[in-house]
């Protein structure tokens, strides 16, 4: 199969990118979408042009690393898949493909298709977890935990931190990522001594980092490549609200200082 | 080389803690004065680095990927073990530690073997408290799952992403650490060297991957959780990124490497669809509890799968083996996978693949029944290759998936060079020969949430902490080392891809030092690969500077350690004359084809030190004993 590749190249985060033009030829359907980038880079190199720089590490669906969007969609056209899940059998023979990065003004290019996702790291170090430390611990079954609710809790916790479903929403909003770690905890019994401080905590760092804010308009769910379900946003969104009115404003006392 | 592994005297159910009992602490108020840097944040750096900082010790944490999240462990897919014995099925320690030992063909230490059967269950509290969402039962407790070669029930697990949500856990108890202080956490930076001042591990090396900046830290210890290095083979289910460059690297300045022909491979996974390909998928091994394997009788026959009658199938392991059948161990069927396609018998565009067939059992059992226990691996499938499983046969092939060698350690994890420690699949020291299913998660968070915070206040208590920082001159020189490798790579401006010469690597390695290996190809092995190396010294491409991101230059980086780690790994399997779990050498087996081990000769452990890239290197042996558990024929049969 032939292909024209239309790839945003960027050299850093302080210079501006343009769409570059290339054509690749004699790829196999089998390939996939990344092996295609990697044919390209090869030949790219032979002819002594720098290669594309793109993110890419299990290449199996489930490390989050690679994001690129493609015909205008993140992880391109097929549902519920990874860049790296793509084959080229999902295109025609003679296909223009527009490849660019995740975009979003929290999200600063890094180089070519590479971009700088440490916000959501951040969101995360902001209250993303039970406080507890490493050492002997309560017997697990003594907390009986309904199957449905654990369920729940991993269908919300199945997110792989990619972010297409930042670089899907018009308003560039964080709002699927952070409701899914806010309600993995959340659901779960361990959660519940810190779910409406983490709540906070979170919403809070995750608009300091400069995402937008949701108006449903769920282009999310349709790009998350784990098809986390929108519902878990108007959980976090019942639970931000309970936090305001339960919340004493220091909960934590003199705790904090320890 | 001095090789003391520091067994405490006690008997084996007692060791662990009579050995906590009488370690040296650090008390509270001293540990934020050391330093402590962590190498990889998957499950095993994770835990340890968010572990220490708890304690108070001060923790810088390196991993070369975006997100401490990315590690290659958030790709294990089927469980954890642990002797919870929830199921009343006869459980025990001593049980999970049998079967250890058992399934490393009596070729790992005892005592640390015990030590991880002992600490299993804690893992699982653990996890738990963290907020892992592991299967319960309607009742509302944690569900077990059986795995392979054993005959209890004791996986814990998360659908197929137990390795996702383990490492989530581990990681969110990381990120509480980095926002409370307690750990400085660099991302896309990567360790190119081991600092060693007067023999103890001071520090390292590392590159910033976004703007190439050489950096140096200084550490009153240093922990490796790098990992393992089946990308050795180019193609292996590995992340792209995995590499065995930290653990190489220390190996250069000192550090004695064990073992490193002993890496598993496991039977089912996608095979290679052409020469383009960058990875390989791995495939649940319970395909294979429904699944008919076979080949055509007839070599190059290319009909379709469905025009090929069952007179001319050769169901060869139902054949060959016909009380276990298609449920031989994983080494005996990766074994005869390879010999079937050698025979020119192999199915699919590369020839390199074997039917595991579906039809019958669907045909028996019903659309229902095979759709519960394996839809969701046929979507997997599908996905990948396009074809459905319910229409036509899966094919499968072998595939580089997990390395049991590692850096030596002793009971503490601790290297032969003072204060640099090695935990996880970086580490040699718990799955001897082979490592049974499920139980690679629990070494990494035995490891790192319970012995490393408590072995390395043994080390640190007896030093001052912070004499050394960066000024010191060896810093400077293992900077400039790092950054004359990086120059020379990018000056020589050949004509060869970094991809190429790696492929090449990797085939060498498959063919040679894979799933059979024999004296005369490890030999021929042990020639090739300094051409390769050659090679890539005089004849790399590399376009871009060292000053910016660059990934070709990261690869060759490691490709470089890769061209001189597998000649390592030959000169072991070719030292190692006899079978012993993965690693088979053909000249000793059993008539039904089994691996046949040498204990007169070789019950011990192979710990190589580096005597310079141009000259052989010195293997040590470090002798084991087995009094816990006397040796046996390794036997699935009866």
């Amino acid at each position: 199969m032939n292909f024209t590749l239309r790839i945003w190249r960027q050299t850093d985060a302080n210079t501006d990118g343009d769409l570059e033009t290339y054509k690749v030829q004699d790829i196999e359907p089998t390939c996939s979408f990344l092996e295609m980038m990697d044919i390209l880079n090869e030949r790219l190199t032979e002819r002594n042009v720098e290669p594309v720089a793109f993110d890419s590490d299990c290449r199996e669906g489930i490390c989050g690393m690679c994001s690129m969007v493609i015909n205008g969609k993140p992880h391109g056209p097929k549902d519920g898949t990874t860049t790296c899940q793509l084959y080229m059998r999902h295109f025609e023979d003679g296909d223009e493909i527009t490849i660019e990065p995740w975009r979003s003004a929290a999200f600063p290019v890094t180089r070519d298709l590479i971009v700088d996702r440490s916000a959501f790291d951040r969101i995360m170090q902001a209250g993303g977890y039970v406080t507890v430390h490493s050492g002997p611990k309560p017997e697990p079954n003594a907390i009986p935990i309904e199957p449905s609710i654990a369920e729940e809790a991993l269908d919300a916790a199945c997110c792989i931190g990619c972010g297409a479903c930042v670089a899907a929403c018009p308003n560039g909003a964080a709002m699927l990522y952070t409701s899914a770690k806010v309600s993995h905890l959340g659901l779960l019994p361990q959660g519940q001594p810190e779910r409406f401080e983490r709540v906070q905590k979170m919403v809070h760092q995750m608009e300091a980092e400069g995402f937008g804010s949701c108006r449903n308009y769920a282009e999310c769910e349709a790009a998350c490549p784990k098809e986390i379900s929108i519902k878990f946003i108007g959980r976090m969104n019942r639970d931000f609200l309970k936090s305001t009115l339960i919340l004493p404003n220091n909960p934590r006392g003199k705790m904090d200082s320890q | 080389m001095e090789l003391d592994a520091k067994i405490p005297e006690a008997p084996i159910e007692d060791m662990w803690n009579t050995h906590k009992e009488h370690m040296r602490l650090v008390g509270p108020r001293n540990r934020p004065h050391y330093k402590v840097i962590v190498v990889g944040t998957g499950l095993a750096g994770a835990s340890a680095a968010s572990s220490m900082a708890a304690m108070g010790y001060h923790v810088e944490s390196f991993c070369f990927q975006d997100s401490p999240r990315r590690a290659h462990s958030i790709a294990a897919q089927g469980g954890i073990n642990a002797s919870k014995d929830y199921r009343n099925d006869g459980d025990s320690t001593y049980r999970l530690f049998y079967d250890t030992q058992k399934g490393g063909d009596y070729r790992s230490r005892e005592a640390n073997v015990w030590r991880l059967a002992e600490l299993s269950t804690d893992i699982i509290d653990q996890a738990v408290a963290q907020g892992v969402p592991f299967a319960r039962e309607y009742g509302g407790m944690l569900a077990n799952r059986s795995f392979g070669g054993v005959l209890v029930e004791r996986t814990f697990y998360c659908r197929g992403e137990t390795g996702q949500q383990l490492l989530l856990g581990a990681c969110s108890a990381l990120a509480n650490q980095i926002h409370a202080g307690g750990v400085i956490m660099h991302t896309r930076k990567e360790m190119l060297d081991v600092v060693i001042i007067e023999g103890r591990a001071r520090g390292i090396v590392t590159r910033d991957l976004v703007t190439g900046a050489l950096e140096s830290h200084a550490a009153d210890a240093v922990v490796l959780a790098s990992g393992g290095y089946s990308n050795v083979y180019y193609l292996s289910t590995n992340a792209k990124g995995c590499n065995v460059t930290a653990t190489w690297r220390a190996h250069k300045r000192g550090a004695g490497f064990a073992n490193p022909c002993y890496n598993q491979i496991h039977p089912t996974c996608i095979p290679v669809s052409g020469e383009y390909q960058s990875k390989l998928t791995l495939m649940s091994e319970s395909l294979r509890n429904d699944g008919r394997i076979w080949v055509p009788r007839q070599a190059s026959d290319k009909r379709s799968p469905s025009d090929i009658p069952d007179a001319e199938r050769y169901y060869y392991l139902e054949e060959r083996y016909p009380r276990f059948g298609n449920l031989v161990p994983r080494d005996v069927a990766s074994r005869n996978a390879k010999e079937v396609c050698d025979d020119g018998l192999g199915v699919g565009p590369s020839g390199l693949g074997v039917y595991l067939d579906f039809k019958d059992a669907i045909q028996d059992k019903g659309d229902d029944v095979i759709g519960s226990r394996y839809e969701n691996l046929f979507e997997m499938y599908e996905k990948i290759t396009g074809e459905s499983p319910w229409n036509t046969p899966m094919r499968i092939f072998p595939a580089p998936h997990y390395t049991m060698g590692g850096l030596w350690v002793d009971y503490n994890l601790m290297s032969n060079l003072p204060g640099l420690f090695a935990v996880g699949e970086a580490n040699f020291s718990d799955h001897g020969a082979n490592r049974l299913g499920a139980s690679s998660m629990m070494q990494c968070l035995a490891d790192g949430y319970f012995i490393i915070p408590l072995t390395i206040g043994d080390y640190l208590s007896r030093y001052e902490y912070g004499d050394v920082d960066t000024s010191h001159p060896a810093f400077a020189d293992a900077e400039r080392e790092a950054k004359g490798r990086l120059d020379r790579m990018l000056s020589i401006q050949g004509s060869e891809t970094v991809e190429s010469l790696h492929r090449e690597l990797g085939r060498v390695m498959w063919d040679h030092c894979g799933i059979a290996r024999n004296a005369e190809g490890l030999k021929e092995a042990i020639t090739k690969i300094p051409e390769i190396r050659d090679r890539f010294w005089n004849n790399l491409r590399i376009t871009g500077s060292g000053a910016q991101l660059n990934q070709t230059l990261e690869h060759a980086g490691r490709l470089a350690d890769f061209l001189e780690f597998s000649e390592l790994m030959c000169r072991d399997a070719l030292a190692r004359n006899e079978s012993a779990g993965c690693h088979f050498r053909e000249e000793h087996q059993t008539k039904e084809g089994e691996a046949k081990r040498d204990d007169q000769n070789f019950s011990h452990v192979s710990v190589w030190e580096h005597q310079g890239t141009d000259n052989e290197p010195l293997m040590h042996k470090e002798p084991l004993s087995f009094e816990a558990l006397p040796l046996a024929q390794r036997n699935y049969k009866t």
